[in-house]
């Protein structure tokens, strides 16, 4: 049996991998297979070589009933699996797995609008001269997924192994059958927790950041999906793992509609390459935000009283379209849902899918929200509203996630977005200049 | 600064003890999952220790109680925490996760009450045992972490009087009621012990795992017999 496919490119507990003792047995013995202590200690301080946690807080004790010595296991990567001192990691040290050649995988029938076409090619040339990296700037609601197929095609062509990584599962579910349908002879795998599509042999991996952990060197292409919602800067483990995962040579393609600081940094000083893709698919300009000042805002809210300017909005704004209105904290949720005959989801929600899904049924009017909507969810036609727009969980990204929530549909592609706050900040500025920005680039096109 | 033992948030500020019932002790978490924790307060029943809106007995107990072989076999039960949705969270991370350390979080409760659950204090601690096939997927048995936090704080002697026999090791949350009371004892002696005893495990469901072990204690001449559970 080739145990390539099933071992190429991963690191492995023994507890993770499906084979029998006398098979690993074997597959040391041929040299096939390798094997890592699992955590390590340098100079007192212990690394684990599995998730590259290096924080000593997160290891701790155990009195291990397995070796029947107290030794230490890893607390920073237990979500996916536990990690003993006593136990190895295995990686494979054979030879190198063959796709199956494939000339024509892309049974995609659509096409491509000028924008997106232009970034498709820009990426397939990115991978072609194995250029290390690539940023596509694309607007909320352009079509992005659509773009990859040309260079997904490419790299399929050339054997090349292919990974989509993205911060969150809904994504990974929502990518696996368009990607199957568009790649039908292709071995594709959907990974994160508990998925029924893992078959540990993909050429092409849809996953989420943390399944990484079980891949070194495997990719050839790695894309990046919302680069701009990894929280890397919290946490170490998935900027770790993302790179670990890449094959010394391979390219990494990173889709953002909002590029953090040192992104845009590294743009504007020619260190990261970089695709706009500044007009949506159906081609109409993103809504600018109308900003509109209330005296003692915060108090209001807080007390559950009106706020004048949103009930002037309701008054006026199209009955036609659904409402979503966000706000800042979830003790407001309540207050806000009531006053309006609203519904309210936040992050936590045990119902939160059910809710949000009678929203896009349309079974529900408005919906107040706090930021966990800001990215992701489609509606095909709404209104957006900020109340206290000003406070700090909307900084500039999310401003111009939340406006992106509006215009999605080429049937009605206007859509308000209103931002109710008690004095302008910087992000609402800069915000608006960048949608503005983006307006201008696509005008230009 | 520090991490909260559940959700690994910094923990920034000092804890703050808002909870009635908390005892004065660090627990290790931040003060939202503190705040989940839900102790067994109030009216409970006084067999099993679960909490209740009157002073009643459950029905689990009322049909131990009924059961001409099992009745009075365990003098009572008691439990600190509600099964809630958090702390089937935390059980499944610390059991079958692994997460050994998350022991930490119930010891300042365990230390603090223990004294005040039961009319003795010269019991010997006996966990409810693991078959070896799980014990060594799991690579600790939880009952086992129970009872030596016990010892520690209350110095009493843990003694591993039982065993489990293999053919019994699948998941009881898989059988029916029905066949869960009429399942066979899965335990085995393997040491003569004829002391007051406390058996101790994670989780009283209907009782059976406790009045299984506690009725083979009995037989071999154990006079008290009480148990301890986290949750109830
Ligand atoms: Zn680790
Ligand atoms: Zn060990
Ligand atoms: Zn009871």
């Amino acid at each position: 049996m080739n145990f390539s496919k099933f071992l190429a490119g991963k690191l492995l507990l023994t507890s993770e991998l499906p084979l029998t003792k006398p098979t690993i047995d074997y597959l040391f013995r041929t040299n096939q297979s390798k094997q890592l202590p699992s955590i390590t200690t340098k100079y007192g301080r212990h690394q684990c070589n599995r998730c590259g946690n290096r924080n000593q807080q997160l290891f701790a004790d155990i009195p291990c009933a397995r070796c029947d010595h107290p030794h230490l296991y890893c607390r920073n990567c237990i979500q996916t699996g536990r990690v003993l001192q006593c136990d190895i990691l295995i990686v494979w040290n054979g030879s190198k797995p063959a796709w199956p050649l494939q000339t024509q995988p892309c049974h995609w029938t659509g096409t491509l609008t000028p924008p997106q076409q232009k970034a498709a090619d820009a990426i397939e040339q990115t991978i072609e001269y194995k250029q290390k990296e690539l940023l596509i700037w694309a607007v909320c609601g352009s079509g992005k997924t659509e773009m990859l197929f040309p260079a997904i095609t490419k790299a399929i062509t050339e054997s090349k192994r292919i990974c989509i990584a993205t911060p969150r599962a809904d994504v990974v579910r929502e990518l696996f059958p368009r990607l199957k349908q568009a790649f039908p002879d292709t071995e594709i795998e959907a990974l994160y927790a508990d998925s029924p599509d893992r078959t540990d042999k993909g050429q092409l991996i849809i996953s989420t950041t943390h399944q990484l952990i079980r891949y070194q060197e495997a990719f050839d292409v790695m894309i990046i999906d919302e680069i701009d919602a990894f929280p890397f800067h919290h946490d170490k483990t998935l900027a770790y793992l993302t790179t670990r995962a890449c094959k010394k040579d391979a390219t990494s393609i990173y889709l953002t509609a909002t590029p953090r600081p040192e992104h845009k940094q590294k743009i504007s000083h020619k260190k990261l390459p970089v695709q706009f893709v500044p007009i949506r698919f159906h081609g109409q300009p993103l809504p600018i935000p109308q900003l509109k000042i209330e005296i003692n805002l915060r108090k209001k809210l807080q007390k559950g009283t009106e706020s004048k300017a949103l009930q002037q909005f309701l008054t006026t704004r199209p009955e036609s379209r659904q409402l979503l209105i966000f706000v800042p904290k979830i003790p407001l949720l309540k207050k806000v849902a009531e006053r309006y005959q609203a519904i309210a989801v936040h992050a936590e929600d045990p119902d939160r899918k059910e809710k949000v899904e009678q929203f896009r049924q349309k079974k529900i009017d408005i919906l107040v929200t706090t930021t966990i909507l800001e990215r992701g969810v489609t509606f095909p036609s709404v209104d957006v509203v900020i109340l206290d727009a000003g406070h700090h969980v909307f900084d500039e990204a999310a401003l111009v996630q939340i406006a992106g929530r509006a215009g999605r549909s080429p049937d009605d592609p206007g859509g308000n977005v209103l931002f109710i706050h008690q004095g302008k900040t910087n992000a609402m500025e800069d915000a608006i200049a960048q949608i503005k920005m983006m307006n201008k680039k696509g005008k230009k096109l | 600064m520090m991490y909260c033992l559940k959700c690994q948030d910094w923990i920034s500020q000092p804890v703050t003890w808002s909870t009635l019932f908390l005892p004065n002790e660090q627990t290790q978490l931040c003060d939202s999952c503190q705040s989940q924790l839900k102790r067994i307060a109030g009216t409970i029943c006084e067999r099993c220790g679960r909490q209740m809106p009157n002073e009643t007995m459950c029905e689990d107990c009322n049909k131990w109680q009924s059961n001409k072989k099992y009745r009075d076999t365990l003098l009572f039960n008691r439990s600190l925490f509600q099964y809630t949705p958090f702390m089937q969270e935390v059980i499944t991370q610390w059991k079958y996760r692994g997460d050994y350390q998350l022991k930490d979080i119930f010891s300042p409760y365990i230390k603090k009450e223990i004294r005040n659950f039961y009319p003795t204090k010269s019991f010997t601690i006996v966990p409810i045992p693991l078959t070896n096939e799980r014990l060594h997927d799991r690579a600790f048995n939880q009952a086992i972490a129970i009872a030596e936090i016990i010892a520690h704080h209350h110095k009493n002697p843990v003694i591993h009087a039982l065993s489990r026999n293999v053919s019994h090791s699948e998941k009881q949350s898989k059988k029916s009621r029905q066949q869960r009371i009429t399942t066979k004892n899965p335990f085995f002696l393997t040491k003569s012990l004829e002391t007051d005893v406390l058996l101790v495990d994670d989780i009283y469901t209907t009782g059976m795992t406790i009045h299984h072990a506690a009725k083979l204690l009995q037989e071999a001449g154990c006079a008290h017999i009480y148990s301890f559970t986290l949750v109830r």
